[in-house]
């Protein structure tokens, strides 16, 4: 296997982007991506789209070749493919151009992610993102996607005592985060008593515990690590990529307090980087609810089961603390546009890696980590990077 | 949804059948013709089983924000139930206040409309559950259904 290094980034502020359609987002984050990276058109030997929703939301497949063709890569016949795995679809679209090239297929891969939640309205692309679940037998008996994660949230309340206060946490230490990026959806602080204050989404998640359904696109550059002092001199190596899935059912599952598919991929992860929680300077975890933030950083070994949400509430994942968690300010305050999500996360870590975080920079960060995953975990993908 | 794919699941859903595989002597909902715990042997084992539609609730959720096609239930109740014979299945709790529904509560199934899909297309029915042999004032009271707030 050869090592892999991230060379270069683009990524669109998340948001309701009207004015901008699926094929111009793909292209604004593809050029800046190969700007970054230093590379052109002729060094790229295939192209990676993570894309969720595209035929439910814009009735169009086939997004690969759009966004080939609209980024001009079509008159160069460049291989294609588009990923897909509910709003796990942009981690796991890396992890594909990630063993494409450690397996010595190819050099260099450009991997995008890009998704138009708002063309639709609301009660669309809620039933959009409910896909991600059993739509036959949860869906469709009445069970949105929140309701799913308010029984995951009762089911950790009940055993480890886990309170409003602590979940509120959450979604205000990632709207602090997101206060100083620019870039994010939400770029404001939020007072914990407002999170616990907001609309009943479904008993016990409020509407500040969610993330957006936003539009928006973010693209990477992967190359063989070998070649990659060609383009840049600050590559950032992935020295760890772990991938699992879980029923696609919650009530199928033995417990309804854990994620264990963020578990199994988070250990693969470790294994191949030979790596330990421990070590980890930042983490950008995939909190569609303030609850997955919580359970995700058990599951990856960060905190024991029932210790983050306590954690969390001291402060101890906020930028200053022992590991700050989604510096970006997360899926709930940077944005969720589910095909780019885990690219935009996997973006947030190089820049950090690279110390070009700005305000928001962890101090002498050299390893972090980033887990995505789609439904209620059915898939799950954990990548850990490493500043060369 | 599309005719066929509703037409095909139609006595799964109206009638509660399910599997039994008699390799792990296990019950399965919805039907399965493999039993991932059985594996391959399981294949040719799985006979129909119809449920008794009895079960404990284990996880209620008041839904405020309803799923596409419930708006007119909304709040209602959903939960994860845990049918008599081990498999569970998510449904919505109706004829009740939906804050009333706790777990370890007992449910039986009942035959309802689960939605349509507009004005001249199919209707689709299937089961939903409603609490029954509970130590509770279960009966459903119009007029408090708006005070709903946990």
């Amino acid at each position: 296997m050869r090592d892999v290094s991230i060379i270069g980034v683009g990524i669109t502020k998340f948001g309701e982007l009207w004015d901008k359609s699926l094929r111009e987002l793909g292209l604004e984050t593809g050029l800046a991506a190969i700007n970054d990276a230093g590379i052109t058109s002729n060094d790229i030997d295939a192209l990676y789209i993570g894309n969720m929703a595209a035929g439910s939301t814009l009735q169009q497949e086939h997004v690969s070749a759009l966004i080939a063709d609209y980024c001009g890569l079509a008159n160069q016949n460049i291989p294609a493919t588009r990923v897909e795995a509910a709003s796990a679809s942009g981690g796991l679209a890396i992890r594909q151009a990630y063993m494409a090239i450690a397996g010595g297929f190819i050099d260099v891969a450009v991997v995008g992610g890009a998704e138009k939640m708002t063309d639709v309205s609301d009660s669309e692309s809620s039933y959009t993102v409910s896909m991600g679940s059993d739509e036959q037998w949860e869906a469709k008996a009445g069970a949105t996607f929140t309701s799913l994660h308010a029984i995951i949230a009762q089911n950790h309340m009940l055993e480890y005592g886990t309170t409003r206060e602590q979940l509120s946490s959450v979604a205000a230490k990632n709207h602090y985060h997101a206060s100083l990026n620019p870039m994010a959806q939400f770029p404001f602080a939020l007072d914990p008593a407002t999170v616990s204050k907001s609309g009943m989404v479904s008993t016990p998640l409020r509407m500040l515990d969610c993330a957006p359904n936003s539009d928006g696109a973010a693209a990477v550059v992967l190359c063989a690590s070998d070649k990659a002092k060609k383009f840049t001199d600050k590559p950032i190596k992935i020295i760890g990529s772990g991938q699992a899935s879980d029923t696609l059912s919650l009530h199928h599952r033995k417990y309804l307090h854990r994620l264990p598919a963020i578990n199994i991929a988070a250990k693969k992860a470790f294994e191949d980087s030979n790596k330990k929680p421990e070590d980890l300077d930042l983490i950008e975890v995939h909190d569609n609810f303030t609850i997955s933030e919580i359970i995700a950083l058990e599951e990856i070994g960060i905190f024991k089961h029932g210790e983050a949400a306590k954690k969390s509430l001291e402060g101890e994942t906020k930028l200053g603390g022992i590991i700050p968690v989604n510096t970006s300010g997360g899926l709930k305050a940077r944005g969720h546009a589910p095909g780019a999500t885990g690219i935009a996360q996997i973006i947030e870590l190089v820049k950090q890696l690279r110390g070009e975080a700005g305000e928001r920079q962890v101090k002498n960060a050299k390893l972090a980590l980033a887990e995505n995953h789609g439904g209620t975990a059915a898939t799950a993908v954990v990548h850990i990077l490493e500043a060369e | 949804m599309s005719v066929p794919r509703f037409w095909r699941e139609l006595d799964t859903r109206y009638n509660l059948i399910g599997s039994y595989c008699k390799i792990t002597d296990t019950y399965h909902y919805p039907r399965r013709s493999f039993n991932p715990e059985a594996g391959r042997e399981s294949i040719g084992s799985m006979e129909d089983y119809q449920f008794k539609g009895t079960g404990t609730v284990v996880t209620p959720t008041v839904v405020h924000q309803a799923q596409t096609g419930y708006e007119m239930f909304g709040p209602y109740c959903m939960a994860i139930i845990e049918l008599d014979e081990g498999p569970r299945i998510t449904s919505q709790i109706v004829d009740c206040r939906p804050d009333t529904v706790k777990s370890g509560m007992r449910v039986k199934s009942v035959f309802r409309k689960l939605g349509e899909d507009s004005e001249s297309g199919i209707l689709h029915y299937g089961t939903k559950f409603i609490l029954f042999g509970n130590d509770i004032d279960d009966e459903l009271d119009e007029d408090s259904i708006d005070d709903v707030e946990l």
